[in-house]
């Protein structure tokens, strides 16, 4: 396929494909998402591979590898066209009976159907599955049904459609209004009106802009940013064109982090294959405007992940924070006015261009406008990547799509946010899920982890977790943040060793306030959220630490001692087996003892016991 | 141990020297070098024209980098907070008495690094580890010691599944 010149070039390229009814023929749509090839879904496509050239079909029926279906937890993900049948967990072996059966005659194979866990009413479509059925997916629409390697796939579903739109219908002043009328804000976590930011970065007169899509996800527990790109590249490619047009700026960087390599490979690709048809690069699709797109790779530091940190990093220089003001949007990239925004705000625009303001300020709530989408993970039955309107509660998310605990376990807390968020227990989740109510709480949206916590998991230990993360991930330009989170992290760690001390927690709550008030960037000024919230939702597991040295959930090592209840023991053996420690005795089919003075308390014996007959107090 | 430096000029010879490109040239050497080694240093400083005090830094600033020699194979377990939650913390300590090293360290073998590291982002599979860039998800402590038993022979293994 050559050049695309013009827009009527474009249209009869995007005719010619639709000609091809690529949706509606029979294929086989094998998830290829990092979450899935973990386990192993790049054997499966193999074998598809295989098998479907074994029945000489592999004309007939086309095998695509896609981006992420999100539902990882059930991963190998299949989906054979044009019917939805849903398959999940496939092995290879799998493979050969689907072809013979799905595909050669129609018939579901019944065992790799899903099966509701609610209902155990096993489901054969897609769509009808209830993780799916609840989620309104705009942005994630085409994740899983196209390739991320194939430009056609994403212009047969209607793909560069809102850049011939905006390019040649709209004035750039334009395009920022319905930006801005949208009521579209940073979905990085800020939340600061995107509209808005553009318009005071098109107003600064300078020879150059630039922009910038930070997709250095850091936050653990997020991949949603990571499932966005690996799903469908091109939307995130087609918004930055349009930003760009709309802001004035004639380069543009994505900031990703090398970690992932799958997402690096895909969006250096659709680079190359928009610059190749002419979506991308000089005079683009003939209207004059010329945009270039780079990506450069983070090397792990989680603190590239704030703007001006991130800035310094793609000039190759450590990411050290600067002070603000001057915002990026006055001064940048080298001194030049300069955009960021997260891969979903930059997937959002074409969406906006094409439907419109006001379809898009439909969803959401007040303030909080359009879709989402949170990573679900954690202690939750259904894990995987989620798409909501903003506004939707925390018990919905969580209780509804997520499905509750896993193995019917009572709930406790989710934390959002990642680091820079703080815990909402499970008597707050009647709040919406938006922008205001979540910083009320205590916590804040983030860039869209959301990470659910049963009764086993201990809230001081979760906070000791991000404060020995963040502690690490300071760099140590504010003193308040490097000392002052190495101080809360001892505190902590003391507290979780039973050698904590009246005065502690108040201690830690005064540090805090420190902390957030002498730090520059938003690393230092939420560090302290994960800390201060805990506190305040579970002030009664720090006292039990201190006043009574003992950890209600279980976990701490220090604080708990393990032993075996003899009438739920059967004497199988496992657990003697797996002690690293040697520390379990008993004879075959009688009761085993743990001998206190060798357990380490890695709790091995309690993972491995299938009769739950580890008690830990 | 020499340090072969027509591998860091083959990298440098097909990079644009812009300081802009440092950390993507530095991670490229890495790739090549397993580690950054201070000749390779060195020889990029010279070619970019970035003083060396500041390759070092940026080298010794992100996590990414290692300036010591790592082992044969890289085992990387994932303490994010999904997999912290889910028991990640005992897949590290079993590691760590298995390999007998600590976190960051190599075995006196050069056969295995251990690394802890924030979030590999499959999030859904965890606790997970990873050994030369192939995924083990939904992993115990348990079976810790099979996994690694795979790398102990040959090392065959990490060169067919490296993905």
């Amino acid at each position: 396929m050559i050049k695309v010149k013009t827009v009527a070039e474009l249209e009869e390229w995007r005719e010619k494909i639709l000609a091809e009814h690529r949706f509606t023929e029979p294929s086989v749509m094998v998830c290829g998402g990092t979450g899935c090839v973990a386990v192993a879904s790049d054997e499966v496509a193999d074998a598809f591979s295989k098998a479907l050239q074994e029945h000489n079909l592999q004309a007939k029926v086309e095998l695509r590898v896609t981006g992420c279906h999100g539902f990882c937890e059930q991963g190998p993900v299949v989906v054979i066209h044009p019917e939805r049948f849903f398959y999940v967990r496939v092995k290879p072996k799998d493979v050969k009976e689907i072809v013979e059966k799905t595909i050669m005659n129609g018939e579901i194979v019944e065992r790799l159907l899903y099966k509701d866990p609610t209902t155990g009413e096993k489901i054969k479509f897609e769509t009808d599955v209830p993780f799916y059925k609840k989620q309104k997916r705009i942005l994630l629409r085409d994740s899983g049904v196209i390739a991320p390697t194939n430009i056609e796939d994403y212009i047969a579903r209607g793909g560069y459609a809102a850049l011939p739109k905006a390019l040649f219908d709209m004035e750039s002043e334009e395009v920022i209004e319905e930006v801005k009328k949208s009521g579209l804000r940073g979905r990085g976590g800020a939340g600061f009106p995107t509209g808005f930011k553009w318009e005071l970065c098109r107003k600064n007169i300078g020879d150059i802009h630039y922009i910038v899509c930070n997709a250095d996800e850091g936050d653990p527990g997020a991949y949603q940013d990571r499932g966005l790109i690996e799903g469908n590249p091109h939307c995130l490619l087609e918004g930055m064109i349009i930003g760009a047009y709309a802001i004035g700026a004639q380069k543009g960087y994505i900031y990703i982090r090398h970690e992932y390599s799958l997402a690096v490979k895909l969006i250096k690709q659709a680079i190359a294959d928009a610059k190749e048809k002419g979506l991308l690069g000089i005079n683009i699709l003939g209207s004059g405007f010329s945009f270039e797109i780079e990506v450069q790779l983070g090397a792990g530091a989680f603190v590239c992940g704030e703007e001006t940190a991130l800035m310094a990093s793609i000039e190759g220089r450590i990411g050290e924070p600067r002070p603000r003001p001057p915002f990026p949007a006055q001064k940048g990239l080298w001194g030049k006015p300069t955009i960021i925004n997260n891969v979903k705000t930059w997937a959002c625009i074409p969406q906006i261009i094409n439907h419109g303001a006001d379809w898009f300020s439909e969803m959401g709530t007040e303030k909080s406008k359009g879709t989402t989408i949170f990573s679900m993970v954690g202690q939750v039955k259904n894990t995987g990547l989620v798409e909501v309107p903003m506004g939707i509660t925390l018990d919905e998310l969580i209780n509804g799509i997520g499905g509750g605990g896993t193995n019917g376990s009572k709930l406790k807390a989710v934390q959002t946010g990642g680091p820079s968020g703080g815990c909402i227990p499970e008597n707050l989740w009647h709040l919406p899920v938006d922008y205001d109510s979540l910083i009320e709480a205590g916590s804040m949206m983030g860039s869209g982890g959301m990470i659910v916590m049963g009764q086993g998991t201990c809230m001081v230990d979760i906070a000791r977790y991000f404060l020995s993360f963040t502690k690490f991930e300071s760099c140590g330009r504010c003193s308040a943040c490097r000392e002052g989170t190495k101080q809360m992290y001892m505190i902590l760690d003391y507290i979780t060793q039973g050698l904590g001390r009246e005065g502690d927690i108040e201690l830690l709550e005064e540090l805090g306030q420190a902390i957030k008030a002498g730090s520059l960037c938003g690393l230092g000024q939420t560090v302290p959220n994960p800390v201060l919230s805990t506190i305040r939702y579970f002030r009664d597991e720090y006292e039990a630490h201190i006043k009574e040295k003992r950890c209600p959930a279980g976990v701490c090592k220090d604080l708990i001692i393990f032993s075996i209840i003899d009438e739920k023991c059967t004497g199988c053996g496992v657990c003697l087996r797996a002690c690293p420690e040697m520390a379990i005795s008993g004879e075959k089919l009688q009761p085993h003892l743990i001998d206190e003075k060798k357990c380490v308390h890695c709790g091995i014996c309690r993972e491995v016991c299938k009769f739950d007959a580890i008690n830990v107090i | 141990m020499t340090v072969d430096l027509n591998k860091v000029d083959e990298i440098l010879s097909k990079k644009d020297l812009r300081h802009e490109s440092l950390i993507h040239t530095l991670l490229d050497v890495q790739d090549e070098l397993f580690y950054l080694p201070r000749e390779a240093l060195e020889r990029v400083s010279e070619r970019m024209k970035i003083p060396l005090v500041q390759v070092v830094q940026v080298a010794s600033f992100y996590k990414a980098f290692s300036l010591e020699p790592r082992g044969k194979h890289l085992v990387r377990v994932c303490l994010g907070t999904a997999c912290h939650v889910r028991g990640g913390e005992r897949i590290l300590d079993q590691l760590k008495r298995i390999l007998e090293v600590e976190s960051g360290g190599t075995t006196r073998d050069n056969l295995f690094s251990l690394e802890a590291v924030n979030c590999l982002g499959c999030c859904a599979s965890g606790p997970v580890m990873v050994i030369d860039g192939k995924y083990y998800g939904m992993m115990a402590a348990n079976k810790v010691e099979r996994v690694l038993k795979k790398f102990k022979g040959n090392g065959k293994e990490s060169i067919d599944d490296k993905s």
